[in-house]
């Protein structure tokens, strides 16, 4: 039974550390902030869950259970406010877009100027 | 030298060679947002590395180590963010 969650614990840890590397190269890899953030809040965030749940699965301890499942849950609810934030931010900072970008739909919504939605301003003003 | 330790010794340099070559994306990156993206990567491989760490030294005390990682980070972030989008409002 041991040696059976052993087993499991470090083929998570392993692949949970794969998925985090791949984050990294990723984060050099991509062309973009916006591709950037996008690959380190998938990648990341499977990664760093597959490892605290391989952790959880080699102690097998009810706290560390409580722990592990506070921490998973963490990181699944802030990891895509922050990355939102970020994205958010660097767009209003004037990040550029990649040469390559088919779409942009956010194109004239915003005011540069105020950071704020240009609607939003102009009924504030009305 | 069990399954489980072969396993630590090929994802414990995994996980530090990922923190160096977020490092350098933390100190190239051409933008601030870059850079704050960059930093937010270090620390939740950070939190990664406390857990694998706590299996290879089987201390159930890392863990705690990871999860204060994981409150602190989301604030730095979300910090930085905010600063980054206010910084030139009159």
């Amino acid at each position: 039974m041991n040696i059976v969650l052993e087993i499991i614990a470090g083929i998570l840890i392993v692949s949970g550390s794969i998925f985090i590397f791949l984050t990294a190269v990723g984060l050099v890899k991509m062309p973009d902030l916006y591709t950037r953030v996008s690959v380190t809040t998938k990648a990341s965030t499977l990664g760093v869950g597959l490892v605290i749940v391989g952790t959880a699965v080699f102690f097998h301890d009810l706290a560390v259970y409580a722990r592990s499942i506070l921490i998973v849950i963490f990181v699944f609810m802030t990891s895509p406010v922050s990355s939102h934030m970020i994205g958010r931010a660097g767009y209003l900072d004037g990040a550029a877009l990649w040469e390559k970008t088919k779409a942009n739909h956010l194109e004239g919504q915003y005011d540069l100027k105020n950071k704020s939605l240009k609607n939003y301003y102009s009924k504030k003003e009305d | 030298m069990s399954f489980l330790e072969i396993c630590l010794y090929i994802s414990l340099p995994l996980i530090i060679i990922s923190v160096l070559i977020s490092l350098f994306r933390l100190i190239v990156g051409p933008d601030i947002a870059d850079r704050i993206v960059a930093l937010d990567t270090m620390t939740s491989i950070g939190i990664a590395f406390m857990a694998a760490f706590g299996v290879f030294m089987r201390k159930t005390m890392a863990l705690d180590v990871a999860l204060i990682l994981a409150l602190i980070s989301f604030l730095g972030t979300v910090s930085f963010a905010y600063y980054l989008e206010r910084r030139n409002l009159q």
